[in-house]
């Protein structure tokens, strides 16, 4: 059993816990995934590493509600335990191999699409202390779905936020202030897309024609997240990848967004219907 | 002069049953018909079917002892050997190896060593039997990565020997494709696969679960800072092939290995488990070995219609020929000589049917199978709803490639001797890890020798 040493609502509906996980947490890496089960009946369910304390033997992820099984991770408290929680797992960002003074010289940017705010930051964190200049974008839907701002500002040299609504921060969409930081003689080396399939897919399209190149993270199905199943299946560059062992992270310039996302809905029906049944007794 | 009845037959759940349920296809035998079938054993003071098994039960005493109505005293017998009597029962291909040597076999029917074996093994589990005697503790920790059949009955070994073993599983449940391979319907887990592996827990083995080695923890951490002198990789064969036609990428093509794991591992079948899967009103299963049957007697427990496609004839079909046999009892349509070319989709990408050619058998290949020659324009289509590939699965490379100085062949196999020792000293392996995909009782038969390997290894060091 691995326990919630530590829980809080960063927004009323994104949960972020510290998991105690000591073998996880010493070696897990910017960029890595890990799995989880609620309890004995569930789904394994992947979920991005959003920090780690190796002393303190805990792991960091952020949930949001959106389905039966997130908002059963949602509701667990301080001292509740996940039945399972397996990982790292996949890949690595890549710049964790590149050498300190390589990446000194370089300038990135980070566009986080609401919860993907959250495996952004581990990886700002670690470019930032690498001594690199590193500038994030974070769209959220509304201001109440802007996470890890304090904390993003502390480890980046420009902040920029923007919302659907315009409730925070400039109104309009992350490719928007892209656009406008790329059109403003804004120089980049590597870009790096942490959101929903969606938006990264726009992101893609929106990098293209300025020659940008593109790092993404696919959020794809999974069933054991080790390269068995092969439930998350992509096409990069023409080639079949398993995102679990090849990924998470692909050049977004190779990536087929239109497979990916809908190979993504393949059990909408299902999971739809589970949902709904799910959800009595887990709102009282 | 023994008993010249013919083979006891087994009692099955009745096929048009059963298509339907989830629950075990063979009764198995009771002890009536145990100790019938065991009289018809000439206890042959040669066996071969004892050479014939990859662990060596001594299987005609054991039979004597079941003859007699020593239960007790057979299943101790097989304990020796044996870590997953019950499962072995069940699921190994005896009639390719103790029973298809058994004497009897030339003239009549062998003699039903797994039905025999099975009951004993079931027998003792429901008494509550279990064989802990081990030598003292010698403080020796040894490493065993992957808790399948290699994994289990090298951790046996090694803990009756007096090692201090752990397992590594990377999965949230004990037994590798015994959980997440093999059906409830063959194998049931709850009564057979997780009691057969509390017999190995109660010898003091620890297994730790969601422990992913590569990613988790890597064999030089466990070598250099959790003190373990040796390390048995028992890690399997777990990644899916597919065949690298068009359409593959499609909404309702699954590997053999996601629908199984699905539905044995996670348990979609029962609605009280979260986990979805999806077959449709009709389902293709391409392949012809074990795990094709088991997936197309999955999806045709959850409702579809069956169709396997097989490039060559029955003939050379891999799977079992029991298993053949029920799929064909529960309704399961075999389209031989049949090999896909194309998966087609409809506007949303979802599968809609399967293209296939017509094959015909030519030459022999290096396998001694004749090889299918597609018959020239003789395509057809199959309407399908979901294709299942079973294309057969090829090792991990996560631990070799974390492992410096590991050494690989060039099907990702990791290269072992006969004893199961790799080019790392104090790193063994066995099991599909290092052949390919093969059956429960090699991989078995590779974990009792890396133990007996571990033990010399660690002893002379």
């Amino acid at each position: 059993m691995y326990e919630i040493v530590r829980k809080r609502f960063l927004t009323p509906s994104i949960a972020l816990m510290d998991v105690y996980a000591p073998r996880m947490a010493s070696s897990a890496q910017p960029g890595q995934f890990l799995i989880v089960r609620v309890h004995e009946k569930g789904e394994r369910i992947p979920l991005t590493v959003c920090d780690f304390d190796r002393n303190e033997g805990t792991v960091t992820i952020v949930t949001q509600i959106v389905g039966a099984s997130s908002r059963r991770i949602c509701h667990l408290e301080e001292g509740d335990s996940f039945v399972d929680f397996a990982g790292p797992l996949g890949q690595p960002s890549e710049f964790l191999h590149m050498p300190k003074e390589e990446l000194r010289a370089k300038r990135f940017i980070f566009i986080a699409g609401g919860l993907g705010t959250a495996p952004v930051y581990p990886q700002v964190k670690f470019l930032h202390q690498a001594g690199a200049s590193v500038d994030v974008i974070i769209g959220a839907k509304t201001r109440d779905m802007v996470i890890f701002e304090k904390e993003m500002k502390a480890v980046c040299d420009n902040l920029y936020i923007c919302t659907n609504d315009g409730t925070y921060g400039k109104k309009g969409l992350v490719t928007d202030l892209l656009k406008e930081l790329l059109d403003g003689g804004n120089r980049y080396d590597q870009a790096v897309a942490i959101g929903p399939m969606i938006m990264m897919k726009f992101v893609t399209l929106a990098a293209k024609p300025y020659n940008l190149p593109l790092i993404v993270s696919l959020n794809t199905l999974m069933v054991d997240g080790t390269g068995m199943c092969g439930a998350c299946r992509v096409s990069v560059g023409g080639k079949t990848k398993f995102a679990c062992v090849d990924g998470p992270e692909f050049d977004a310039h190779l990536v087929d967004f239109e497979e990916a996302m809908r190979r993504q809905g393949m059990y909408k029906n299902i999971e739809q219907e589970s949902d709904h049944k799910c959800k009595i007794g887990l709102n009282s | 002069m023994r008993n010249k009845i013919p083979r006891v037959p087994v009692r099955e759940q009745d096929p048009v049953e059963r298509a339907k349920n989830f629950e075990e296809v063979s009764y198995g035998y009771n002890a009536e018909e145990a100790m019938l079938e065991a009289s018809r054993c000439l206890g042959c003071k040669n066996p071969s079917c004892v050479v014939e098994c990859p662990v060596n039960i001594q299987i005609p005493q054991f039979i004597y002892e079941v003859e007699q109505g020593n239960f007790e005293k057979a299943a101790e017998i097989i304990a020796r050997d044996s870590s997953l009597p019950a499962v072995c029962g069940r699921v190994c291909p005896q009639e390719s190896q103790c029973e298809g040597v058994c004497i009897l076999g030339v003239k009549k029917e062998p003699v039903a060593i797994g039905k025999l074996e099975r009951f004993v093994a079931d027998w003792s589990r429901q008494k509550g039997i279990k064989f802990t005697d081990k030598l003292p503790s010698n403080g020796k920790k040894v490493a065993v990565i992957g808790s399948g059949p290699a994994g289990i009955a090298c951790a046996t070994d090694l803990a009756k020997l007096g090692y201090e073993v752990t397992i590594f599983e990377a999965l949230h449940e004990p037994g590798g494709v015994l959980q997440y391979g093999i059906p409830e319907f063959r194998l049931p887990k709850d009564e057979v696969v997780r009691k057969e592996i509390e017999n190995t827990i109660s010898l003091g083995v620890k297994i730790e679960t969601n422990v992913v080695v590569g990613r988790t923890v890597t064999i030089d951490s466990l070598m250099d800072n959790e003190g373990f002198s040796a390390v048995f990789i028992g890690s399997g064969a777990g990644l899916p092939k597919f065949m690298g036609i068009p359409g593959e990428n499609l909404n309702g093509v699954v590997s053999a290995n996601e629908f199984l794991t699905r539905s044995n591992l996670m348990r979609a079948y029962d609605p009280d488990y979260e986990t979805p899967i999806h077959v449709g009103k009709s389902v293709a299963v391409v392949g012809g070995g074990n795990v094709a049957m088991d997936a197309a007697r999955t999806a045709l427990r959850l409702g579809a219609d069956v169709t396997v496609v097989y490039r060559r004839t029955e003939k050379e079909l891999p799977a079992r020929v029991e298993e053949v046999h029920h799929a064909k009892e529960e309704g399961i349509v075999f389209r031989m000589l049949t090999n896909p070319t194309e998966i087609l989709g409809d506007e949303k990408g979802w599968v809609r049917g399967l293209r296939c050619i017509k094959m015909e058998l030519g030459e022999p290949d290096e396998s001694g199978r004749r090889s299918p020659v597609p018959i020239p324009d003789s395509h057809f289509e199959i309407d399908t709803d979901v294709v299942i590939m079973s294309l057969g699965t090829s090792p991990n490379p996560l631990i070799a490639s974390t492992t410096p100085g590991l050494d690989t062949n060039r099907w990702n196999g990791l290269v072992a001797d006969d004893n199961g020792a790799t080019s790392r000293p104090g790193v063994f392996a066995g099991g599909d890890a290092v052949t390919g995909a093969a059956t429960v009782i090699l991989a078995m038969g590779a974990g009792r020798k890396a133990a007996a390997a571990i033990d010399e290894y660690l002893r002379t060091k």
